[in-house]
């Protein structure tokens, strides 16, 4: 069955759009990253223009992250004070990430600067997270569990140091409120100029630089996510006129579904299983737009229309 | 249909020089309506030969059938291998591509169309395709037309269908052309050629409007007029659907 969609000006097949949607969203849920990083290159894939494709993926990750936040909510897995700290960083770092893409854009090479983003940032943090995480499944098996708490509170002592201090009483810090901020900043300055949500920065960025509590770490970021990523939305809409709302309603309903269903697969995982599969995720897409650059094109040549969103 | 008779007779008789023997010509539709649903679609083009003379024998007569989308400006982009990556290196801009163009002929293209006329005329799809001034974009600019030609020719936007149109006793001809599913809405011309070895003798237009409708064009006219408010209502709904979707899947677990 076939839709042809408003903005995009395509059609295409109504179930495969409910299948890609349902996937991104179980991730998300599993996971508590937006799917942003996953989306927009599956509808690229599918033959979606690239701004209709940016644009609409952020909406779709705004239901999907609402789905998610709800049950965190309910099971009191999200820490509001932390979120909105970060929030206003957040707002901050993505404005300053608007202006450097617009100067990219004059640069006349922001397909390689998002490219180049992809591949730096997802394959750092990706290769750091396995690491971590492949260690603390092997200290576990070997039972020597005890360390590991100390270890972590030592590394983080210079943050102790920072002035103004907040209590974050769910994720279980007494921490300036700088490095929050920091984080939220650097998260949405990446999120504005790679047209992402930023949820497989913020996961690891709360877990191994501030030594978040794992379990609010998830709910927190799926909450910060939401107001970065409407944000987007707002932006793309109203600057090109990008946004599809048929496509993202065919997205949206297989998205929220797998969102719920991946909430639980989350909450029976590990932490350390969860840390590992989001990271072998991330390597996989780094690894993938990396080959891109650098194996030969099946074609040398791309058009676009300049009229077309 | 007598009125259109009358206005053909008018339009011949103001160009004496194609007047020997002229069109007339029907469309199975005039407007198509892009719905939701919207998969493709058929335009029967159909007519006939009217003249005054007997039929000449001398040349034979052939039908080309030209159908043109709006004309948009492209940008064709070419990779490059700089220190071991792919990245666009160099791009050109053509002033106006249309968004689809089918050709379609009585005959092998090269004997019913002689290359005088393809250029007075403007039938193939390389003539159909505005690229004056870019030879100062690239040295080699002509490659670029071909790719956006080979690419759209591979997405079904740009068709060259030879002997698809059927002509009978010289006079009744017809053909269907197919358009796809990807297709941009605006304002598309069908145009029809009498040649006579390779030589126009007639010619006949008509307008094709293809417009988004119902549900599709409020969308997209919404998007359009009023940005913030379309932005609005695609966050709300996606948070409304996700609210929704998390308390549906409470009630199912109870």
């Amino acid at each position: 069955m076939q839709i042809y969609l408003p903005i995009a000006e395509v059609s295409v097949n109504i179930f495969l759009l409910l299948s890609i949607g349902g996937g991104v969203g179980l991730l998300s849920g599993i996971f508590g990253v937006g799917g942003g990083f996953l989306i927009t290159p599956l509808l690229l894939f599918i033959g979606i223009p690239p701004g209709v494709a940016v644009a609409t993926g952020a909406n779709q990750v705004v239901a999907a992250s609402v789905s998610g936040l709800m049950v965190h909510i309910r099971r009191r897995t999200v820490d509001f004070k932390m979120g909105t700290v970060m929030l206003v960083g957040g707002f901050i770092g993505s404005n300053i990430g608007i202006y450097v893409f617009e100067l990219m854009k004059r640069a006349g090479q922001t397909e390689l600067f998002v490219q180049f983003s992809y591949v730096f940032f997802m394959g750092a943090i990706g290769t750091l997270m396995f690491q971590e995480s492949f260690r603390a499944i092997r200290r576990g098996r070997s039972g020597a569990a005890a360390p590991k708490a100390t270890t972590q509170r030592n590394r983080h002592s210079w943050v102790q140091r920072w002035p103004m201090k907040m209590k974050f009483r769910t994720s279980g810090l007494y921490i300036s409120v700088f490095p929050p901020l920091l984080i939220g900043l650097v998260v949405g300055f990446l999120s504005a100029t790679m047209g992402v949500g930023g949820g497989f920065i913020i996961v690891p960025a709360m877990i191994y630089l501030l030594g978040m509590n794992t379990r609010v770490v998830v709910g927190t970021s799926l909450f910060q996510i939401i107001f970065v990523t409407a944000y987007s939305v707002m932006a793309h809409a109203i600057a090109n006129q990008s946004v599809d709302m048929a496509l993202a309603v065919l997205l949206i309903v297989g998205g929220v579904v797998g969102a719920q269903i991946g909430t639980i697969i989350g909450f029976r995982l590990k932490a350390e299983q969860l840390r590992i599969l989001l990271a072998i995720l991330v390597l996989a897409v780094s690894v993938k737009i990396g080959l891109d650059l650098v194996l030969t094109p099946g074609d040398l040549f791309s058009i676009r229309s300049v009229n077309h969103p | 249909m007598i009125r259109a008779i009358l206005l053909l007779l008018a339009l011949g008789l103001a160009r004496p020089a194609l007047a020997d023997e002229q069109v007339v010509a029907g469309l199975s539709e005039n407007q198509i309506a892009i719905t939701a649903n919207f998969n493709g679609s058929d335009i029967l083009v159909f007519g006939a030969v009217k003249r005054d003379a007997p039929i000449p024998v001398d040349k034979p007569l052939q039908v080309i059938i030209t159908l043109e989308g709006p004309p948009n400006p492209v940008d064709i982009s070419r990779k490059g291998h700089v220190y071991g990556i792919w990245i666009n290196t160099q791009k050109v801009r053509i002033a106006a591509a249309p968004a689809f163009y089918a050709i379609a002929t009585s005959g092998p293209l090269g004997e019913v169309l002689s290359q005088t006329d393809d250029l007075r005329y403007k039938i193939t799809i390389p003539q159909a395709i505005q690229d004056a001034g870019i030879a100062d974009q690239a040295t080699d600019a002509q490659t670029f037309v071909d790719a956006l030609i080979r690419i759209r020719k591979e997405e079904g936007l740009y068709v060259l269908d030879q002997g698809t149109v059927s002509l009978d006793q010289s006079t009744l001809f017809r053909t269907d052309i197919k358009l796809p599913a990807n297709l941009t809405d605006g304002l598309y011309t069908a145009r029809i050629f009498l040649t006579r070895g390779g030589k126009v003798v007639a010619t006949h237009e008509s307008d094709v409007l293809v417009q988004k409708a119902g549900l599709e064009r409020w969308l997209y006219r919404l998007a359009q007029d009023n940005p913030p408010a379309y932005g609005l209502l695609s966050l709300l709904i996606a948070i409304a659907a996700g609210w929704i979707a998390s308390a549906a899947f409470r009630l199912v677990k109870r």
